[in-house]
């Protein structure tokens, strides 16, 4: 009965296989490193890619697998890129002061140096002095520690209020929105000490790198690939054994779980928080990709996004989430950014760019409808497998319960 | 100074008046004829003075004509003339007095005054006082105008003459009030002017206030010791929260009563001046970066006399304990000071009251407008457990239906009447489609719904902008709805959130009505409670069902027409809206519309409550009134107004 | 006899309907008991009640050796202590299989790092197996939970309350729905755990209390009406009136 991981959970290596192709191919096509038959920025956008697909793996863990639809796992996203954008900021700048104070005839004391700094960091907010929030910022190491932490804190503090008081269902969504709404009009101010609707900018500059963008890239995606790696063990393994049953249970009937002697608001706060922590790693590693972080990103709508890429991949299974990420949000940047060609239907030209969102909600609607197993379902009819005959019943009382079209066996 | 100089030589002037009726205004023209001449701002004060007071019933023609720089004067004889432009290069002259036409002169023969902009406002100044007691109301309401928007002193007199003959009951109280706002500041006699400090107290007036600020204006000033002469506010301590020791220091330093302190600035300048072969003061220059390094070489520099010696904290002690600190009045009087500062006082309190009636109603308005934003979510979320991430686009696409109206329609009024039933008719049947198509088959599913509805709001939203464009449009409101109710200074709402209030109350009603009095609410009633059995009752669940949605989306349109009349119609409008109506719902309570109602009034007090103590910061307000509520769902899970019992846990 | 649960003066009141009136009722270490009673009598309620997922308004529940007050303590807590709770409708975990069904229902630590780094040892195995056997589940530990028939998700579910271990095992119609032999089975697995426990039935079928063969506790509108062996009860002149008479 008892067998390892891997021969109970083949589909990991499949993927873990995949995923090191895709990763090797595109080393090889890149500039930095190969053919130059990918360019940076593509190469920018698969590894930011990666980083979507680590976070919705995360979104999947929480929604597919405990039934919390959060939507605010793009806040903690977004905290973890603030984090370490906080770091390439003072540090590039450090170095720039530091050489042009090198100038001058009398060396600068190193409390010169600081406010030189901060003088260049927030001369664009009308300030010249460090807010305690950066007090740790002049450190990698400590920074990255806060990359987890203050995610993980603010999942914590806000998950505990929310289970304790058993918000559930459609409230809980709510709820989420709600705490990312009010960070993110936070951080749109200028003094809340992250630079307002500035944001931070200027990331994709590694600090006493010179090596050029088109080798940071593929250092990048080596590094998003490892992280997606890692991540989707992680949440393999957390699934396949007995907390997934638990947390796959509090998602199909809470009520039943809690009868069986299981706290399930700790099980939930337990998920909340490590996939807040894993949103902010993938954040942590995409926002140097994206070069520049404010707070319009950690708006409530990217977050519901998430969900939607999740449900079309197929959620309840960690593939689906990772193929609905990837296949989405390519797709999307090849409609918006002006590539896909414009249908002309004589009277009327169909624009992708003004259109593609509507077809993305109509798609939505669509697959909400008709295929509630996303993308993720194709693989049923493939592998040939067979869903349990319920005679239209679902198969728990909750919220988040998986439907009878949904589950496989 | 200039002042008590004017009034002086008012007195001065009153005195020559009586023989002035005799000789005519050319006299008087004639003992000020060089700075007439001249006419410099800073001399000409007496000229006018002296004219203005003359009681001469010529002056205020002479002045007018001055102030429209046709006066000019002979040169031959240096006589001032009202002239009029003639043939050719010529004018014809006209005499003050006897107001006879002297003759025709060349231009070369003349001089013409032409007093500049600053001569022109004394001149109007002066003018006052004649129109005070103009025949025509207007002229007089003019006089009036000018005076409360540059009160003088100089005008004190002739408004208080001019109060006893003046037939119109309204000007005579306006010049009661403005006698008595220039007593205050102005007045001569000190009894006179407390006595109408007293009498005004509590006055709610922002004419008030601003007569009374100046008087308490407080100077911060420094000496060796107190003087007895000034008007003394409060004696500061150096070093309290008041004054702390720098600001007390740096005063002194700009009365030189001290050296002034030695910036790190200075001394990286100082330092930077004096290399010497790579050395300062004996030390290394690389070594010059801590702030000990430099104070040491700045003290070599120092010793060696090259710089100015550092001031220590010593010197500074010393030096803030051989002065007193204190602030003074301007107002010399400091019995008009205390009457002023207890009158301001009393008027503080006042106006703190009645900016909570302010507050309050600013609070009730947005309460209204979360009331009607949310009320149709309450109805498809209370009633059918149904989230409608789209309720938002619902609200922009009423706002859309009436700005379509107003291309077509251009009387405002009739456009907004016809728009509302128009807004409500689109959404009602896009409600009615999006639940037959959509929701229904959803219903078990609460999750997949708000995911679904959300797949519709972001395709609705891009369609708006595919039609509509970025850009705003407008929806005005008709010219009836402009203006603000103002019950004073303090207290004012406008006319638009009055009516916003009057439909939100009447939205209340309409539902109670349908709810409770007709066959559908009392079928909406028992579909909520039990579907199963409802159906089986023979009444039609899914009937019922596309009907409230419908209704829900319906209200949503009319919002939407509400709420384009203040805000700008643009394709995310209902962004702003949506998360608010979700909370309006949420802290309220689901089913019930006295909860909604609840609801945002909580929401909409929370809000201005916080605006109010941070009124700079509206992001953050919002930010605050997410965690209380964040915070309040801990204590109420279940809304203000929450269901008990056995189906509340299910 | 020493008593295990000790329910005493409890009333519940929703929204002025009085759900359960100064109720009292007690049960000892290794006893069988049935609770019948009317539709709308309170026996779900009183269920509710003793596992935490209702607050009553007054009274105490009082539990084990140490007299532990069950009021106040959530819902984990209570089956941590040792009450197990069967629902009238089956409710097992239908996308999981029969195995991991027992597997999490199996008696050991509930925290979540437990949870998280627990490796299924020999012995778990050999207990699910035993189980599995029991419950007559054998043949299906590798099938989802969802495909079994109704009957078969009953045992289930009997199956992983046994597992749970509990000193106090609290079963809402175990045999509604059942074909005759499945209820023999189901009464055969009742009776065997209440050899080494407490279990408190609640039925409306009285041909399956008889069965059952114990002391009866006949609950109207929300306090005890009757108590004793059903034969008893059955002849109390006010329990005719208000459940067999009618």
């Amino acid at each position: 009965m008892e067998r390892s991981f891997i021969s109970k959970n083949p589909s990991v290596l499949v993927f873990l296989a995949i995923l090191s192709l895709f990763t090797l191919s595109v080393t090889i096509l890149s500039e930095g490193f190969g053919v130059g038959v990918i360019s940076t920025s593509f190469v920018k956008t698969l590894g930011k890619t990666l980083c979507l697909c680590l976070i919705a793996v995360a979104m999947d863990l929480v929604w597919g697998f405990t039934g919390i639809l959060s939507l605010g796992h793009f806040a903690f996203f977004g905290l973890g890129g603030y984090m370490i954008g906080m770091w390439l900021m003072y540090e590039r700048t450090r170095l720039i002061v530091v050489d042009s104070l090198a100038q001058a005839e009398i060396p600068p004391t190193s409390a010169e140096v600081v406010d030189a700094i901060a003088t260049q960091v927030f001369g664009v907010v009308g300030s010249s002095e460090f807010p305690l929030i950066w007090a740790f910022s002049h450190s990698l190491t400590l920074q990255l520690v806060l990359v987890v932490l203050v995610p993980g804190l603010l999942a914590l503090i806000f998950g505990w209020l929310a289970f304790r008081s058993r918000v559930t269902g459609v409230y809980l969504s709510i709820l989420t929105q709600a705490m990312t709404l009010a960070l993110a009009l936070y951080l749109f101010q200028n003094d809340s000490g992250l630079r307002g609707n500035n944001g931070l900018s200027g990331l994709q500059n590694l600090p006493g790198v010179t090596t050029s963008q088109d080798v940071v890239s593929i250092w990048f995606l080596w590094a998003s690939a490892l992280a997606l790696g890692l991540g989707y063990m992680l949440a393999a393994w957390i699934v396949s054994g007995k907390f997934g049953s638990v947390i796959r249970g509090i998602r199909d009937n809470e009520a039943r779980v809690r009868f069986l002697g299981y706290s399930v608001e700790v099980y939930k706060l337990a998920v909340f928080t490590l996939t807040a922590c894993i949103a902010a790693i993938a954040g942590a590693l995409y926002y140097p990709q994206a070069g520049i972080i404010n707070p319009e990103e950690m708006a409530p709508i990217a977050s519901i996004y998430l969900a939607v890429w999740v449900a079309i991949g197929g959620r309840g299974r960690l593939y689906g989430a990772v193929i609905g990420a990837a296949f989405v949000s390519l797709l999307s940047t090849w409609f918006t950014g002006g590539q896909a060609p414009d249908i002309s239907l004589g009277f009327y030209t169909i624009k992708w760019v003004d259109w593609w969102q509507v077809l993305l909600g109509v798609t939505f609607v669509l697959v909400t409808l008709f295929a509630p197993q996303g993308i993720g379902g194709l693989f049923d009819l493939w592998t040939d497998r067979r869903h349990p005959d319920r005679h239209g019943a679902n198969l728990g009382p909750d919220d988040g319960a998986l439907r009878e079209k949904e589950a496989m066996e | 100074m200039l002042r008590l100089l004017l009034a002086g030589l008012a007195i001065l002037c009153a005195c020559l008046t009586a023989n002035a009726q005799e000789t005519g205004l050319q006299p008087i023209l004639q003992e000020h004829q060089e700075i007439i001449a001249k006419s410099s701002r800073k001399t000409i004060g007496p000229a006018i003075d002296a004219i203005a007071s003359s009681g001469l019933p010529q002056a205020q023609v002479m002045l007018e004509t001055w102030a429209a720089k046709n006066v000019w004067m002979r040169k031959s004889d240096g006589l001032f003339f009202a002239g009029q432009k003639a043939e050719g290069r010529s004018y014809e002259l006209t005499d003050f007095d006897t107001g006879e036409v002297v003759g025709t002169f060349e231009k070369s023969d003349l001089k013409q005054l032409k007093p500049n902009s600053g001569v022109r406002a004394m001149i109007g100044t002066a003018l006052v006082q004649f129109q005070l007691t103009d025949p025509s109301r207007a002229k007089r309401l003019a006089a009036l105008r000018s005076i409360q928007r540059d009160p003088e002193g100089a005008l004190l007199d002739p408004l208080r003459a001019s109060i006893p003959d003046e037939p119109d009951a309204d000007l005579k109280a306006q010049k009661q009030r403005l006698e008595r706002l220039l007593t205050i500041g102005h007045d001569a006699d000190t009894a006179a002017r407390v006595a109408a400090i007293e009498e005004m107290s509590g006055d709610l007036g922002v004419d008030m206030r601003a007569a009374l600020n100046p008087l308490v204006v407080t100077k911060r000033q420094a000496a060796e010791v107190l003087p007895d002469d000034a008007n003394v506010a409060v004696v500061l301590e150096p070093g309290s929260d008041a004054l702390p020791k720098d600001v007390a220091y740096d005063l002194l330093v700009a009365r030189d009563f001290a050296a002034p302190q030695v910036s790190p600035e200075d001394i990286r300048a100082a330092l930077a001046e004096n290399i010497e072969g790579g050395r300062v003061g004996g030390i290394p220059v690389a070594q010059l970066n801590t702030d000990t390094a430099r104070a040491q070489a700045y003290a070599a520099l120092a010793a060696a006399g090259t710089v100015p010696a550092l001031v220590t904290q010593a010197d500074v002690d010393a030096a803030l304990d051989a002065h007193v600190f204190f602030e003074t009045y301007a107002e010399p009087s400091p019995e008009v000071t205390a009457a002023a500062a207890k009158a301001l006082e009393a008027i503080e309190l006042k106006v703190g009251l009645n900016q909570t009636l302010d507050l309050t109603l600013d609070a009730i308005s947005l309460a209204s407008i979360y009331f009607l934003a949310a009320i149709g979510l309450a109805i498809t979320f209370g009633v059918m457990g149904v989230i409608n991430m789209a309720h938002g686009e619902f609200i922009m696409m009423g706002a859309y239906t009436g700005y379509v109206v107003q291309q077509f329609i251009p009387d405002h009024t009739l456009s907004i009447i016809v728009a509302i039933p128009m807004a409500f008719a689109v959404t009602f049947a896009m409600g009615v489609a999006m639940e037959r198509l959509v929701i229904r088959w959803l219903y078990a599913r609460p999750l997949e719904t708000l995911l679904a509805t959300f797949g519709i709001s972001i395709a609705l939203q891009q369609l708006a902008k595919n039609v509509f464009g970025t850009q705003a449009r407008p929806l005005t409101a008709p010219g009836w709805l402009d203006g603000a109710w103002v019950l004073n200074d303090v207290v004012s709402i406008s006319y638009i959130r009055i009516a916003i209030f009057v439909l939100a109350m009447i939205f209340l009603g309409l539902f109670l009505y349908i709810m409770k009095r007709t066959r559908l609410g009392l079928e909406m009633r028992a579909v909520t409670q039990n579907p199963r059995m409802a159906g089986s009752m023979g009444i039609n669940p899914g009937r019922v069902n596309m009907l409230t949605f419908g209704l829900g989306s319906g209200i949503a349109g009319i919002a939407g027409v509400a709420i384009g009349l203040f805000a700008k119609v643009t394709s995310d409008l209902g962004n702003d809206y949506i998360v608010q109506s979700f909370m309006t719902v949420v802290v309220g309570g689901v089913g019930n519309i006295w909860g909604a109602l609840a609801g945002a009034g909580m929401i909409g007090f929370l809000q201005k409550g916080i605006e109010w103590m941070n009124p700079s910061n509206t992001l953050a307000a919002q930010t605050y009134m997410i965690i209380f509520i964040i915070i309040f769902i801990q204590f109420r899970p279940r809304g203000i107004i929450a269901l008990k019992g056995r189906a509340a846990g299910d | 006899m020493n008593t295990l649960l000790e329910v005493s003066g409890v009333s519940v009141t929703f929204d002025g309907f009085r759900a359960i009136n100064n109720l009292s009722f007690q049960i000892g270490e290794v006893e069988l008991r049935a609770v019948i009673g009317p539709n709308g009598a309170g026996k779900t309620t009183f269920m509710d009640i003793i596992t935490g997922k209702t607050r009553p308004d007054e009274g105490r529940v009082i539990w084990g050796e140490k007299s532990l007050s069950l009021l106040g303590l959530s819902e984990a807590k209570i089956a941590q202590a040792g009450i197990g709770r069967k629902f009238q409708k089956p409710t097992v975990f239908e996308d999981q299989t029969v195995h991991e069904n027992l597997l999490m229902a199996l008696q050991n630590k509930r925290g979540w790092l437990h949870v998280l780094f627990y490796r299924t040892s020999t012995d778990d195995l050999q207990k699910v197996e035993e189980l599995a056997v029991e419950i007559g589940l054998h043949q299906d530990l590798s099938r989802k939970a969802g495909e079994l028939s109704h009957g078969q998700k009953q045992w289930l579910e009997i199956g992983m309350l046994l597992a749970q271990e509990p000193r106090l095992l609290l079963v809402d119609e175990p045999a509604a729905g059942m074909t005759p032999q499945e209820r023999e089975h189901t009464t055969d697995l009742l009776l065997q755990a209440a050899r080494t426990r407490a279990v408190v039935v609640v039925e409306h079928d009285m041909e399956f209390v008889r069965r059952l063969n114990c002391k009866v506790t006949v609950l109207h509108e929300g306090s005890v009406l009757a108590e004793g062996s059903l034969d008893h009860v059955t002849s109390n002149q006010d329990v005719i009136d208000v459940y067999l008479g009618r």
